[in-house]
């Protein structure tokens, strides 16, 4: 019996962004002991970089907005293949969330009445962005962090003691969730700063984990992002939903180099900047797919007149749903139209008068000129596509946030799929993690209380994650000669891979070469090493990492190479159209390998088994809530007349 | 592309103590100190300690002292430097270590859980909070800190003096009760509390001699002394000096 620490909580939160902190309030308010566990500081989450804002149908500056058309535009964003339900719940629950901000002390900017202000962004038809300048995450989990320490302090007041209902531990990591039969009994985790393992006992777990970018050479995502929720919930027997679906948001930086991907938020085109080519072309217009054509203006002229008359204007075809103009950029860089860095130019100095882009884009131009010396007031930007979010996920039970097939198993956020079918619009991530974060802590909550006894810890699991988490000390160099792998150079030809072979334009042959590349480098991972001791070691923190990143890397490539249509973040060079047999198909991603992960795995075959599922049919009253030639263009023969 | 090959000096150590290593290693064009860091721990130092998340300045975690001046390393340009500068990178000094890079800021977790939330109006239902654009700017502005702890760090109230942490909570929670302060809605003085008194009696105001430090090193170019510090030590002043605050606190004693 391994000997380590044990604590038993209600509920265990794994992640410390939006959706884990918001989570972790509702549960603690719920009555659950709580506790939060995350990679990083306490408030350094991933949730930080999210910079245009929190869609909700508040209409406070178009009052024609409500949760209705909110709700069309994001089933449109996603090409029907959401989640409807989810989607459902979304739009209507959104403005309570963000409502309740502001009980907590956040301050959004405001309207000329004194409301929160809301901004225009791409594929929402009214400005329905409540923001913070472009700092608007960092707005979120700042506000969630004081709300925590709030509670805190009651509890001081109450008990004496700041955790003694709600605590977070900062700076570890969660490599296994336990169960006893098939319910979750715990988690398995270590310290960062001490290498030290401890478990904590729980009847229930929610995966906050957000996404799995850090496969990817290019993207947006800081270095917490290798999956780790969605491999946990893998290993624990919960299957994973269309992981295909993967976001290549359209503006990154890309230049210089050690900066590229960084984020150069939507909002820039929310309010008034332009896509231009090395002709000097808008060529976004040239790139209106159909299904969208009634929607956007034809001319320059038209889509200028909209920032000012959105009544009687159509908007600008810049403010397409991201995976539209991720696909342009790409195609006019791929036709010899780039910028010199391999970009398009992304314009708002002839656009705006200088102070005012200094007031409503500070972070972006202190990001442009502190890291690439442009002065985004007097020159344009470059920019180009980069990995930024993944719409797949494990698959969850719409209104619990429940994961499926194991009970106490709970996600939100990012990590958990459904929400935004087949490519997420700006602006409903900030407002999905409060809607499902609070849903999965309420939910948890009532699980906990409802048991009538808690599953046990079964010792095997906790001795068997103790050696799995320490084989990176004494992985042994192969019989042949070969030195041990190193675990940085083995992430840099997995995010190589990732990048080259299952990025935004995918073809079949690229991804049978993934499938095997990956199969290469999870051999090779098995013998990563590490150099030094368990304390605060980020080569040992990586080797671990590894495994989650390569577990979730091929469930991108195998849903990717099986789904032969393009539609949202999965684009096929060889299935180009959108094709509607597809929209009413879920690719579900189970592990394969027996062992979970500890075995060698058979080289072909992997670790994953997908499974075809039919969605369920769309509830009729959403249905009509669109035009009968729209869902034409999305919806089998069938299902329009079922 | 430009290349060339630059020295390095790296703390290395844990809490039983440690010393500069000397590194020669690669930079490239357009490059920030983090990078190099990266590279260090890929190619030489795989176990090198250093805390960071999003490298684009927005999260506050890859603060260190480059050359013994606090900074945040994804936000200091290689190209500041000369080629044949040797660069020092050290942890922050206020802080104690862990490993290389990495310190126990708990002081500022600590710090931040001692200041009283914000108190919401009551009767004010959500979604009926109304407030103009010129009286939340004030605290927006100081809801742009990214609590990389710089300022704390570079303070000389807590900096070599580690006596003074006990009674004194460092510019950035003192500024976080000038925000609250300043919050256009907040209702701690209908609560009974008075935000003023408890910067100058609980939170270590009187400490803060403006030498503005603080406001120099903050990465989000936050007027931490002029805007925070400055107008709480007026208000403070005010009521402390004003004979009707005197007397009205005086009747209110004698209620209780």
């Amino acid at each position: 019996m391994t000997q380590l620490e044990r604590q038993q909580w209600d509920v265990v939160v794994v992640g410390a962004g939006g959706a884990g902190l918001r989570a972790a309030i509702e549960a603690r308010e719920r009555g659950a002991r709580t506790a939060v566990i995350c990679k990083s500081l306490f408030g350094k989450a991933h949730t930080v970089m999210a910079e245009g804002g929190i869609a909700a149908s508040m209409g406070n500056v178009n009052s024609g907005d409500n949760w209705q058309v909110h709700f069309r535009d994001t089933m449109r964003g996603g090409k029907f293949l959401n989640q409807w339900r989810m989607a459902e719940l979304h739009a209507r629950e959104a403005p309570e969330r963000v409502w309740e901000l502001e009980t907590w002390g956040a301050l959004f900017d405001r309207t000329a009445d004194g409301r929160i202000s809301q901004r225009n962004f791409g594929g929402h038809e009214y400005p329905r962005l409540a923001h913070v300048g472009d700092r608007t995450g960092l707005e979120l989990i700042r506000t969630l962090q004081q709300k925590i320490v709030s509670l805190q302090q009651e509890d001081k007041k109450e008990f004496g003691d700041y955790e003694a209902r709600l605590k977070v531990f900062q700076e570890c990591t969660v490599t296994r969730v336990l169960k006893e039969d098939e319910r979750v009994s715990g988690a398995f985790c270590y310290e960062r700063e001490s290498g030290r393992f401890f478990v904590l006992e729980a009847p229930a777990v929610v995966l906050a984990t957000g996404g799995i970018g850090k496969s990817f050479k290019v993207t947006s995502n800081s270095w917490e992002y290798t999956g780790d929720g969605h491999a946990l919930a893998l290993l624990a027997g919960a299957p994973l939903l269309n992981m295909e679906f993967v976001q290549f948001h359209p503006t990154g930086m890309v230049w210089p180099p050690s900066v590229k991907g960084i984020l150069v938020t939507e909002s820039v085109r929310g309010d008034g900047g332009v896509l231009r080519n090395s002709e000097g072309k808008r060529f976004m217009f040239d790139y209106v797919p159909d299904v969208f054509k009634e929607k956007y203006a034809e001319s320059e002229e038209e889509g200028d007149r909209w920032y000012e008359d959105p009544d009687h204007n159509r908007r600008p075809p810049e403010l397409l749903p991201r995976d539209e103009v991720a696909r342009a950029i790409n195609a006019e860089v791929k036709a010899g139209r780039g910028t010199p860095h391999g970009g398009v130019f992304l314009d708002v100095s002839t656009r705006m008068p200088a102070e005012v882009i200094r007031r409503r884009l500070p972070s972006m131009y202190h990001q442009f000129k502190e890291l690439a010396d442009v002065d985004i007031t007097a020159e344009a930007m470059e920019v180009g596509p980069t990995c930024h979010y993944v719409m797949g996920g494990i698959a969850v039970e719409s209104d619990t946030a429940a994961a499926r097939g194991v009970p106490g198993l709970f996600a939100a956020g990012e990590v958990a799929g459904g929400m935004h079918g087949s490519n997420r619009l700006g602006g409903n991530s900030l407002s999905d993690l409060l809607v499902f974060g609070r849903r999965a802590g309420l939910h948890a909550a009532e699980y906990a209380a409802s048991l009538a006894a808690r599953p046990a810890v079964d010792e095997i699991q906790i001795d068997t994650a103790a050696a799995e988490a320490l084989r990176p000390f004494s992985a042994e160099a192969p019989e042949d000669g070969s030195p041990v792998e190193n675990p940085y150079t083995l992430h840099q030809e997995l995010q190589q891979a990732m990048n080259d072979l299952v990025g935004i334009i995918r073809r079949e042959g690229e991804m049978h070469q993934a499938l095997r590349k990956l199969a290469e480098l999870r051999m090779r991972a098995r013998r990563a090493g590490v150099e030094g001791h368990r304390q605060f070691n980020p080569g040992w923190h990586l080797a671990l990492d590894l495994r989650n990143m390569l577990l979730v890397s091929e469930c991108v490539a195998r849903a990717a190479l099986e789904r032969t249509e393009s539609r949202g973040g999965h684009t096929r060079e060889d299935w180009p159209s959108m094709d509607r047999a597809w929209r009413r198909v879920n690719l579900l991603c189970h592990l394969a390998d027996p062992t979970e992960g500890l075995a060698p795995p058979d080289s072909e075959r992997g670790q994953i088994r997908l499974v075809r599922e039919e969605t369920d049919p769309i509830r009729a009253d959403l249905l009509s809530l669109f035009e009968k030639e729209e869902l034409v263009k999305y919806l089998a023969e069938e299902e329009l007349y079922e | 592309m430009s290349t060339y090959d630059a020295s390095f000096r790296v703390w290395r150590g844990d809490t039983g103590g440690g010393e500069l290593t000397d590194f020669t290693v690669e930079v490239n064009d357009g490059e920030v100190v983090l990078d190099i860091i990266h590279r260090l721990q890929a190619t030489q130092a795989p176990d090198l300690a250093v805390r960071w998340n999003c490298k684009a300045g927005k999260c506050g975690s890859c603060s260190a002292e480059i050359n013994g001046r606090p900074r945040l390393m994804c936000m200091t340009r290689m190209s500041v430097f000369d080629p044949a500068d040797v660069i020092t990178v050290t942890p922050l000094r206020a802080f104690p270590v862990v490993r290389d890079l990495v310190t126990d800021v708990g002081f500022n977790y600590t710090k931040a859980r001692e200041v009283p939330a914000f108190v919401p109006p009551k009767g004010v239902a959500p979604g009926e909070y109304r407030m103009q654009q010129i009286d939340v700017e004030r605290s927006q502005e100081f809801r742009k800190c990214i609590e990389c702890f710089l300022c704390q760090d570079t303070c000389h109230v807590v900096r070599d003096h580690e006596e003074n942490k006990g009674a004194f909570a460092g510019p950035r929670f003192l500024m976080r009760v000038a925000e609250l302060d300043m919050h256009p809605l907040d209702a701690a003085s209908e609560a009974g509390l008075d935000r003023k008194a408890t910067a100058q009696d609980e939170h270590g105001l009187g400490y803060c001699n403006i030498t503005k430090c603080c406001t120099e090193v903050c990465p989000e170019h936050i007027k931490i002394t002029d805007n925070a510090l400055i107008p709480l030590k007026e208000r403070a002043a005010d009521r402390k000096y004003d004979p009707l605050v005197w007397l009205g606190s005086r009747i209110r004693r004698r209620d209780s």
